[in-house]
């Protein structure tokens, strides 16, 4: 099964870039960008950069890796809150799996996720490490 | 709207069936459903199924099912809703009779799951969830509901210890209860310590915490209930009171409180409403225990306990089959199984047994008003009934 590499390249400015939006109505931001905000019907937003600090909300550690993530496995993954308040599910790296801990600060990095997808190409996106 | 009875269910023996080919799986267990009904033809079937093409390779089971149970041509739906597809079959027949369209309605489930290897099961399970940003980044569903864990026994300031036993106890308490379940798939009795020294699949959720993957079919045949006290008076009649259904969103990342189910919150009020019920008035319930902490956060959302006190249940026997609120007699996912679109309907099956009295050795003392729960991804889709039997 492969898929198209445009199911990549259409989410790049998100993954290598952290663009997201904000409401002009709430001023939440929103990751990834979303056409209507729930709970109040706005459709006006701004576009924003993620703020790339922030502290750990929840963490596992995956030891029973999916698909592609085999060879990486055991890693730390974790819901991370940022400083704007956006949230997102990353991998937590450059730290012992057993210093990891809910409240850490943390920072996004630009890093590779999959050394490679069905394409045959490689995969980039964010990681977060220890602030 | 008519009132909708449950007049047969089925379910044939869950687990590595590699003798039988989905449609085999389906059938066993529709037939069981008619033969306990006693009706030889069916107007409609809903059949929930979550990933047939990818488990099998196998799309339009409306077409497949229903030629290989010697009904075409009626109408028939496949519905999706990931692990929660058998609930809304469930909904989707409900809907159907109690609108008047049909009078004999068939809802099923059935996942053939065992035909593919582990990594590519994962990865049809994971599609149930944000593939884009969560999958992308690594995520597995033990992962998801691990750090549902992890976020819960931070909230609650529970120790690593105590928090290692209130999750043992409900794998513990499932096990005694599918220990008695000849359709089990792992009918074993587990230890606390069997349990908690089991391989570590997504901190804190190890491999006893977590339901297996199953090949399994389940079936139930709905009609009114004035058809149903005319015509099919062999068993106790069995009503549905209650529907409720809600969606909650796909990621868990963007949910305000990640310990917290508000689509079970949502569904049940709309069923207990619809019933005329309160959580105190539901005598036992079959809930989505795909893994220890899912049917922690459940009960929570259900209403039988309150926020924070659903995880001392299991370690204190109040769930268990002489406990205040009977939670799983079946043995629920973790012993019986999870062939994920059968799921929801076996729920009712076992609800169906037990308010008839008909639940063998599983039989509760006291079940008059029965509940069931199930729900998809890591909760974005829930599905709450209510029954009644009318012994």
């Amino acid at each position: 099964m492969s898929q198209t590499t445009a199911k990549y390249w259409r989410e790049i400015p998100q993954r290598y870039r952290g663009e997201a939006v904000k409401s002009e109505k709430t001023g939440k931001v929103y990751f990834p960008p979303r056409l209507v905000e729930p709970g109040n019907g706005n459709r006006k937003f701004k576009p924003v950069k993620l703020t790339y600090t922030g502290k750990i909300l929840t963490w596992t550690v995956i030891r029973v890796a999916p698909m592609g993530f085999e060879r990486q496995s055991p890693y730390a993954l974790g819901v991370i809150e940022l400083d704007d308040g956006a949230r997102i599910t990353s991998q937590i790296v450059d730290i012992p799996l057993d210093k990891v801990k809910i409240g850490m600060k943390v920072r996004v990095e630009f890093r590779r996720i999959n050394d490679d997808g069905p394409n045959g190409i490689h995969l980039y996106g964010y990681k977060v490490v220890p602030e | 709207m008519r009132e909708v009875a449950v007049i047969g269910v089925g379910m044939n023996k869950w687990g590595e069936l590699w003798e039988k080919s989905m449609r085999d799986i389906f059938v066993e267990a529709a037939l069981l459903a008619m033969d306990d009904a006693g009706v030889k033809k069916i107007e409609a079937l809903y059949v929930g199924s979550m990933s047939p093409g990818i488990f099998a390779g196998q799309e339009h089971l409306e077409s497949l099912l229903t030629d290989y149970l010697g009904q075409c041509p009626i109408p028939a739906a496949r519905v999706e809703s990931a692990c929660a597809s058998g609930g809304l079959a469930m909904r989707t027949g409900w809907m159907d009779v109690a609108l008047g369209l049909h009078d004999i309605v068939m809802v099923s489930g059935v996942e053939k799951m065992l035909d593919v290897d582990g990594g590519t099961a994962t990865y049809a399970l994971a599609t149930a969830a944000d593939q884009e940003w969560e999958g992308y980044n690594g995520a597995t569903f033990p992962g998801l509901y691990a750090m549902m864990a992890h976020a819960y026994q931070h909230k609650y300031k529970i120790s690593d210890d105590r928090f290692r036993d209130m999750l043992a106890a409900v794998s513990v308490k499932n096990h005694a209860n599918g220990y008695l379940n000849e359709k089990a798939q792992f009918r074993l009795k587990m230890t606390m310590e069997g349990v908690k020294t089991s391989t570590m699949v997504a901190d804190p959720l190890r491999l006893m915490d977590c339901s297996p993957i199953t090949d399994g079919a389940a079936a139930a045949i709905l009609c009114p209930v004035d058809v149903a006290k005319k015509k099919f008076k062999h068993h106790p009649i069995v009503k549905v009171l209650g529907t409720g259904a809600a969606t909650d969103t796909i990621a868990l990342h963007s949910r305000e409180d990640m310990t917290w189910l508000r689509g079970t919150e949502v569904a049940a009020k709309e069923a207990y409403k619809m019933a005329g019920m309160t959580p105190q008035k539901i005598d036992f319930a079959e809930v989505h225990d795909c893994f220890t902490i899912a049917e922690i956060c459940v009960i929570e959302a259900l209403g039988f306990f309150k926020p924070g006190k659903g995880c001392t249940a299991a370690l204190e026997g109040k769930t268990a089959r002489d406990g205040i609120i009977p939670i799983n007699p079946s043995g629920g996912l973790k012993s019986k199984g999870h062939p994920v679109g059968a799921t929801g309907i076996a729920q009712i099956v076992e609800v169906t047994n037990q308010l008839r009295g008909e639940a063998g050795k599983r039989q509760l003392p006291k079940a008059k008003i029965g509940l069931t729960q199930n729900m998809g991804g890591s909760g974005g889709t829930t599905l709450v009934h209510i029954f009644k039997g009318e012994k």
